[in-house]
């Protein structure tokens, strides 16, 4: 306990000059603090799975090439510039020279080498390392000079050079192995359940255009604060700097307070969505899989929706009317052509009657005659959802379908979607971090477990789902981006004409920032409040920027 | 009746008139949604306000007071009923039947019952009307709440069990059963009422939990439960303070139904 108090004594001691530092100075220095929603399960780069540990390894690892958050352009990192070849299977990087680790250990191709066969090696089982492989084989690296190396893999991998912006290279000679970093901070302490501390890395290569050195800020301090009100009230109190993700509701409650600390960077990658199971074995009646399966019907249900109601009344203005699978916030990727969800009730009623349907004394009846009711679960507590379906349930009410909404527990729901598929219909979202449509795969190919509304199947049920297939596998094997986008465009096009997930909005990235923070730009793509971290420094504001 | 009494029971029959004559009253039907005017402050079209999808707050408010009012005090006198069959029992004949009782009752008060709801809730058909599943909900509450009420009631019982006029009734020749109904059972009847008066508050509570869960009362029917349920937003409340109107009516309902009961010295 004694030497307890003494660390916190001596820790007290060695940060203290550093806010001081700031408070007066309002140049370089001080201590950034904000929170992790959880604990980091790991310190090691390649095992990242959650976000917590992104967080680290975001602000600790340093990369051969780096994607910036604003403008969603590749930028050299460690490597000075690379060359993609052989139709996407090889790639030669140049490496910046005189680099050192935190450490102190020398930047060398083999550090590169080195992390390249960690992150394949089928032992690691890294997360990261998933996304680069494309065929059976090993990944072969060579390093033909001191400041170049050359990866070799065994398939052509579709956006190549983008992936390395998630790959933080390790040391192989370290003695301290994963925790010498190359990127601007390195961790310097970790209480589980309490913080973890990152100090300034003295050995960052990066310099500003005053040939600085950076990062400008002495440390950051992450605390680990599951609950997001005390989060906010934390914030509030200007013990934290800035929240990196809020929702409508708290970004509102923020921006009546203090409008200025408030930041809606627009339309984020996330999605909220709607699909009907079209499983075959699902234990429904067979007249409901037939609507399910009807192009018509899956069509006038999205007319009946008022996506623009949802964004302003669920999310406050907060989001926008979704197009399809891809945000407009994925600049590259996104499909501008695609029309805009028209809210048309009497278009709705004119599709259904040409698929059979028809409206008797405000009731829908197919053309058996069975009303035509489903259910809808969502994920008990979520409230914007809750609120979107009581919505959709009054909009599609003005058709004549009765909908039923079902909350359950997250395991509940899981289970019904994957493994039994009893259910009819289900609301969810999809959190995007990855702007490559390759990330989307495991969704789009028919065979794929997350083929939601009819997954893992032996080959494709309807003509637009082999053209899904045919286009998805296309576009990740195509050399040039060009004929890449276009393939992804058909595969966005089919998905609107068809509406399998019944796209309803995209929600706005918004953080919060204290005005004490200097050099901050929020971005749409995640991190979005310190995506530059090492142009960040903290400015005059007595209190850690608290909000008076 | 004292004068406190009378008032606390013209409020209660006020309050079930308007909750029958719901129909006829409200200036909108629950579910509809006024999309133009979301978390409105009241006005003459909406005399309470709206809620955040632009729903008429006083629609909502009696319609919900139904459900709660009917149901709530259902699930209580069922919780109750089995917590004095259990508890007098246990209490008035003892040893080992009062052993074995106390024992089911630590057990059961020992469960996760959050996780065994959750589990029934994942078991149930999806298709359940919003009404049934309303009933199901109250009738798990009833089912479940019991533990607590028959410790207390126990131990009252065991008090009466060694009394004087319990031992007169036993050596006039009463049976075990008689001396229960007759003798036992009226005599802990102001500890009954108690224990439901306290279930009732409690059970309304617990459904607003469990609408959390997906088990409660669904949308877009609405229960005092799912409208306190708008109280997580405390800054709202404090801008919009019509919204407490639900919580003060619910602690109005409970305190004139405690009123209204007689008194323990007035039972005995």
């Amino acid at each position: 306990m004694r030497s307890a108090w003494a660390f916190l004594a001596f820790s007290f001691v060695l940060c203290r000059p550093a806010v001081v530092r700031a408070e007066s100075a309002g140049q370089s220095g001080g201590e950034l603090h904000f929170c992790l929603r959880g604990e980091p399960k790991t310190f090691n780069p390649l095992l990242v799975e959650e976000d917590s540990s992104e967080t680290i390894r975001y602000l600790t690892g340093g990369v051969l090439i780096r994607l910036n958050r604003q403008t969603q352009a590749l930028e050299p990192g460690l490597a000075v510039s690379w060359k993609v070849s052989q139709e996407g299977r090889r790639i030669t990087f140049r490496l910046r020279s005189g680099l050192r680790f935190s450490d102190g250990t020398p930047f060398t191709a083999e550090d590169v080498a080195y992390t390249m066969k960690a992150l394949m090696d089928p032992q690691l089982h890294s997360p990261t390392g998933d996304s680069f492989r494309s065929g059976e084989g090993q990944v072969d690296v060579q390093i033909p000079s001191s400041d170049s190396v050359v990866v070799t893999f065994p398939a052509p991998v579709a956006g190549l050079e983008r992936l390395f912006d998630q790959v933080a290279i390790l040391s192989a000679h370290s003695p301290k192995k994963e925790m010498a970093v190359l990127g601007p901070f390195c961790v310097a302490d970790y209480s589980p359940g309490s913080h973890v501390l990152l100090r300034r890395n003295p050995n960052y290569w990066k310099k500003d255009k005053e040939g600085k050195s950076l990062p400008y800020l002495d440390s950051v301090r992450l605390d680990i604060q599951r609950n997001r009100d005390i989060e906010l009230l934390r914030f509030r109190r200007g013990e934290i700097h800035l929240i990196n993700a809020l929702d409508a509701e708290y970004f509102d409650r923020l921006q009546k307070e203090t409008p200025s600390v408030a930041h809606d960077a627009g339309p984020g990658l996330d999605s909220e969505f709607m699909w009907f199971n079209q499983v075959p074995a699902a234990p429904f009646p067979e007249h409901k899989k037939n609507w399910f399966r009807a192009t018509e019907f899956r069509k006038a249900v999205s007319m009946a929706i008022n996506r623009a109601d949802l964004c302003r009344i669920v999310f406050g203005g907060h989001a926008h009317p979704a197009l399809g699978p891809v945000s407009p916030a994925n600049r590259f990727w996104f499909n501008s052509s695609l029309p805009a969800p028209q809210y048309d009730s009497a278009g709705a009623l004119q599709l259904l009657a040409r698929a059979g349907f028809r409206l008797e004394a405000g009731t829908l009846r197919d053309s058996s005659g069975n009303r035509v009711e489903f259910t809808v679960i969502t994920n008990a507590g979520n409230k914007s959802r809750e609120q979107m379906l009581t919505m959709i349930q009054q909009d599609l009410s003005q058709i004549g379908i009765k909908v039923n909404l079902v909350t359950l527990d997250f395991p509940s729901l899981i289970e019904r979607i994957t493994r039994t598929y009893d259910y009819e219909a289900c609301l969810g979202g999809l959190v995007n971090t990855d702007l490559d449509p390759n990330s989307q795969m495991n969704v789009w190919l028919s065979s794929a477990e997350n083929h939601q509304w009819n997954p893992k199947q032996s080959k494709p049920a309807t003509a637009w789902e082999a053209d899904l297939d045919r286009l998805m596998r296309a576009q990740s094997s195509a050399i040039t981006d060009k004929k890449r986008k276009a393939d992804f465009d058909k595969v966005q096009q089919i998905v609107a004409e068809q509406q399998p997930f019944i796209y309803l909005v995209n929600k706005n990235a918004m953080s919060a920032i204290s005005p004490a923070v200097v050099g901050s730009s929020p971005s749409v793509l995640d991190p979005h409040a310190f995506w530059n971290a090492e142009f960040l420094r903290l400015g005059a504001d007595p209190a850690l920027g608290a909000q008076k | 009746m004292s004068p406190l009494q009378k008032v606390a029971a013209i409020i209660l029959c006020t309050i079930f008139v308007l909750m029958a004559l719901a129909a006829i009253l409200v200036p909108a039907p629950y579910a509809r949604q006024f999309r133009d005017v979301p978390n409105a402050g009241p006005s003459a079209a909406h005399p309470l306000g709206t809620d955040a999808l632009g729903r008429d707050s006083l629609s909502r408010l009696l319609y919900g007071t139904r459900v709660s009012l009917l149901l709530a005090p259902a699930a209580a006198l069922l919780s109750t009923l089995i917590a004095a069959f259990l508890g007098s029992a246990a209490g008035f004949l003892g040893g080992w039947f009062e052993r074995v009782i106390l024992a089911v009752t630590d057990l059961s008060l020992a469960l996760p019952w959050l996780f065994l709801l959750l589990t029934v809730r994942a078991m149930l058909p999806l298709d359940v009307p919003p009404m049934v599943s309303v009933i199901i909900a109250f009738l798990m509450m009833g089912l479940l709440g019991w533990q607590a009420s028959v410790r207390v009631i126990c131990a009252a019982a065991r008090g009466v069990r060694d009394s004087d006029f319990l031992l007169l009734a036993r050596s006039s020749g009463c049976k075990p059963a008689r001396l229960l109904l007759r003798h036992v059972a009226p005599n802990l009847r102001p500890l009954f009422y108690a224990q439901f008066w306290i279930s009732v508050p409690l059970f309304i509570l617990t459904e607003a939990n469990l609408s959390i869960l997906g088990l409660g009362v669904m949308e877009p029917m609405p229960s005092w439960g799912n409208l306190l349920r708008g109280f997580e937003d405390f800054s709202a409340l404090a801008a919009n303070p019509w919204r407490l109107v639900p919580l003060i009516l619910l602690v109005i309902a409970v305190m004139c139904f405690q009123l209204v009961l007689p008194s323990q010295e007035v039972t005995q």
